[in-house]
């Protein structure tokens, strides 16, 4: 297995971008990356998007976005897993060139989800959840995580008050990244009296929609080498990925992600490292305590202390570990497939030294966390500043 | 585009309007709805089982902004149920204050149309948990 | 051949909605209503709720106090004037649930309130003929009554279940008759939401009339009198018509007060009379003779006369009684989600 680096990040405008269309937005991020990495040629292509046919009534992105990239007949791949597809992206990337099938891979994330309406939008979510098990009974996404909420709320005393905390922060981060959707802070009060949503979950604990599209340009170590340009060069040490019955009701502990669990331990022995080397995450915070139980899950922290990482500042900026420093899915925003290419963004700008105000002071190995559903897929990356 | 297709409807009588389930032979482990696959041991054969409607609340939430099928029935209760033998259904409560479900609550499975495709179209049937 | 009832099954949803709260909103004078109509509160369906599944429910019930295979029900009938469906019975979803197909004969049945009694008068007929083994009938309703009428005040929800058979029998039909005529005394128009209906012609000309005319016929047919019965059921349109009918006839309070429900629960229209038998066999006793007459507008009446057996004592309690459901567990709402539940209010597009 060849190793791989990232030698170009790119974003897309992000919020309610009301102008751009899904293809407008996915080549402004792609654009950006390439230039980034300082080429203009490509041997493949992935994109992670969750529902495009349901958003904009699109499929085929693959043969579409290279296309519209001026790339037209070079292999594009459009993969989905929920929420992870963008985390899915990367790591098809990852492996075409690990196997020797590309040298340069544009991984790529998109989501458009303001094209349609909120009732819409809610409907084209829950197809992440069971559909028969889950979603013809009612059931929405904050739904199924205000019953994991719930579990774990039950099962290790975690509080509202500790929930809200993880909004806080994040916000506190958010209000350092210019590219954030909401750059607003708030308060523990703000989230607490904020309009209920499902029962632990006020509006103020979910992510937002958001219109996004996020890339990077992968290539082999070699040719990374040789695009490097004086910048630090970030190197994929770990990949893990897995998989859960997707209903919730499946999980015999409900207060428990073990996707994300094992897909770290994948990672972590990819890496050859354990969560202790861990500098700086960015984690899947669809909702407040979807960060808290993926953080026990990563054994970032013990199983049962997640609700006491942000109360106790632990995981803020100028913490031992900070997580989500881009402001997180909260704070900066959810094109849902986009995500898990943002997250990467997000690591190497930190690993590059490159993030500013919200800079992670000496960050040399810092790790991505992208679930879909209620974390019935998982993809985690673990990036180093290679030697 | 409605997914209260009549045919995926019919096609989901025997769960939603019968409570039949599958047993898996090797295993033991009941799967509901059937399946090929036991999710147990990966067994291939199974029995026919019909489950008891009696089970009581694991964990529920009170969803206040519901997806456009149930958006005018919030605020309702909807948990995950766990009937006998382990056997686990994700439904609504009905006919409860939410605000007084409790873990652990005895519940009753009853029959209640669950959805409808407009005024024009299929009406979905299915079981909702009531207080026992 | 002895034939009649094998099990018996009601269902009364929870909700709740107090005169005084209708009153309230339509300027009328809740106490006059209240003692006029002599009615105090009615059921209203839940949202999830309607015809189907409250049939479904009282036939489980049935099933349960029959204890037969549901492979052996030959034929279904539901009756009700709101049949969620206007092509496409309520009685194919009932015998799907119950188990009991493919080999069944199934009609929905329509005539006013008695479109119930309806279902058990052809079922009973039925399985005297032999063509089947055991026969369902179900009356259940979510009657609607138009804004600010007279109706509103009393039409409520319910569901009633009956498995005729000729065997293990809780109680026997000792007879059966039906008085029709045609009488415009309340209707509903095909495609119109709300029935109509004729006022005080409703009253002497339609329920009285005949139901005293299947109540003769019955008596003669029998040759029975009033005081040979432990219990009378008639149809309760509201708490006044089946006390005066009754006592009119020779009733006494003690023999119609088990089987009056109407004070509150409302009108069940279809589910009425047959809700009031259920009330009754709940409580009767071996050896009781019980009358019957149902009432359907448009109009008829179908009169039954029963048996009561000793497999009562053994079945009744393997499902939940009427009165129970009627007084326990119940959810007050306001007129505003009474509209809401009844689809009163106009939503947008």
């Amino acid at each position: 297995m060849r190793d791989v680096a990232i030698v170009g990040i790119g974003l897309s405008r992000w919020g309610e971008v009301w102008d751009a269309s899904l293809r407008t937005l996915w080549t402004e991020a792609a654009l950006a990356a390439l230039d980034d990495a300082g080429i203009d040629h490509v041997d493949s292509i992935t994109v992670g998007s969750m529902a495009p046919g349901l958003f904009v009534g699109q499929e085929h992105l693959g043969g579409l976005l290279a296309g519209e990239l001026g790339m037209a007949g070079v292999p594009a791949t459009r993969v989905e897993s929920a929420c992870a597809s963008g985390g899915v992206a990367l790591r098809t990337g990852f492996a075409e060139i690990a196997a020797g099938l590309a040298d340069i891979v544009l991984a790529t994330g998109v989501e458009k989800m303001t094209d349609v309406s909120g009732d819409d939008c809610t409907a084209a979510l829950a197809a992440a959840a069971d559909a028969e098990l889950e979603v013809f009974h009612g059931a929405t996404f904050p739904a199924l995580y205000a019953m994991m909420a719930r579990a774990h709320m039950a099962r290790w005393g975690t509080t509202r008050e500790q929930l809200a905390m993880v909004a806080v922060k994040n916000h506190r981060h958010g209000s350092l990244n210019p590219h954030a959707q909401f750059r607003q802070q708030i308060t523990v009060k703000d989230v607490l009296s904020s309009a209920k949503v499902a029962d632990p979950l006020n509006i103020l604990d979910c992510s937002p929609i958001t219109d996004g599209a996020a890339a990077v340009v992968l290539a082999d170590m070699e040719t990374a080498r040789k695009l490097a340009h004086g910048r630090p060069l970030i190197r994929i040490a770990g990949v893990g990925q897995a998989s859960d019955h997707i209903a919730l009701q499946s999980r015999p502990d409900m207060a428990a992600i073990p996707a994300t669990t094992a897909a770290a331990q994948r990672a972590f022995k990819m890496a050859g490292k354990t969560p202790a080397d861990v500098h700086v995450a960015e984690v899947h915070d669809c909702f407040t305590i979807a960060e808290i139980m993926v953080l026990e899950a990563l054994g970032l922290c013990p199983a049962g202390e997640g609700g006491r990482q942000a109360e106790s500042g632990r995981t803020a900026l100028g913490g031992a570990l900070p997580v989500n420093p881009s402001g997180g899915l909260k704070s900066k925003g959810h094109p849902v497939g986009a995500t898990g290419v943002a997250q990467a963004v997000e690591i190497v700008t930190q690993l590059r030294g490159a993030a500013g105000k919200r800079q992670v002071a000496n960050a040399r190995v810092g790790l991505t966390q992208n679930m879909g559903g209620t974390g019935a897929s998982t993809v985690v990356h673990i990036l180093e500043v290679a030697p | 585009m409605s997914t209260l297709n009549p045919a995926r409807t019919a096609r989901e009588y025997p769960a939603r309007y019968r409570l039949e389930a599958a047993r898996c032979e090797a295993c033991g482990a009941v799967s509901f709805p059937a399946r090929l696959v036991c999710p147990a041991c990966r067994g291939r054969k199974f029995a026919a089982v019909t489950l008891a409607p009696e089970g009581k609340v694991l964990t529920w939430t009170v969803v206040h902004v519901g997806p456009p099928s149930h958006k005018h029935d919030v605020p309702y209760a909807l948990a995950v149920i766990e009937l006998g033998g382990g056997v686990r259904v994700t439904c609504q409560i009905a006919d409860v204050d939410p605000a007084k479900v409790e873990a652990g609550m005895a519940v009753k499975l009853e029959f209640r149309r669950i959805q409808q495709d407009g005024e024009a179209g299929v009406i979905a049937y299915g079981h909702k948990a009531v207080p026992a | 051949m002895s034939v009649g009832i094998v099990g018996y099954g009601a269902y009364i949803p929870r909700r709740r909605i107090r005169l005084g709260e209708i009153a309230a909103v339509w300027g009328a004078d809740a106490a006059a209503y209240e003692r006029g109509l002599e009615l105090h509160e009615k059921s209203v369906p839940g949202a999830d709720e309607d015809t189907i599944t409250m049939s479904v429910t009282a036939a489980r019930r049935a099933l349960a106090r029959a204890g037969i295979d549901p492979l052996s029900i030959g034929a279904v009938y539901v009756g009700s004037e709101s049949h969620p469906y206007a092509v496409k019975p309520s009685g194919t979803v009932v015998a799907e649930a119950l188990g009991a197909t493919p080999a069944v004969h199934c009609a929905d049945l329509e005539f006013a309130c008695k479109a119930g009694s309806e279902g058990m008068f052809i079922a009973a007929a039925l399985v005297k003929s032999g063509e089947v083994t055991h026969a369902l009938a179900v009356g259940a309703d979510t009657s609607q009554g138009a804004p600010g009428d007279a109706l509103e005040y009393s039409a409520a929800a319910g569901a009633a279940a009956y498995i005729f058979g000729a065997a293990d029998l809780v109680a026997t039909l000792d007879a059966q008759v039906s008085f029709m005529t045609d009488t415009p005394d309340f209707w509903r128009r095909e495609y119109m939401h709300y029935p109509r209906h004729a006022g005080r012609f409703t009253g002497e000309p339609a329920y009285f009339k005949t139901t005293f005319g299947a109540a003769r016929m019955l008596l003669e047919k029998t040759g029975l009198q009033p005081k040979d019965f432990a219990h009378a059921v008639f149809h309760q349109p509201n708490g006044k018509f089946p006390m005066r009918a009754g006592k009119q006839l020779g009733f006494t309070q003690e023999q119609l007060e088990t089987g009056w429900l109407s004070p509150w629960l409302g009108n069940t229209y279809s589910g009425a009379s047959p809700i009031g038998l259920t009330a009754v066999l709940d409580k009767a006793r071996p050896g009781d003779r019980i009358f019957m007459v149902s009432y359907g507008s448009g109009a008829g009446s179908d009169g039954f006369v029963w048996t009561v057996t000793d497999r009562i004592d053994e079945v009744r309690d393997a499902a939940p009684r009427t009165r129970d459901q009627l007084d326990n567990g119940k959810m007050y709402i306001t007129y505003g989600v009474y509209a809401k539940l009844r689809g009163k209010i106009r939503m947008g597009e």
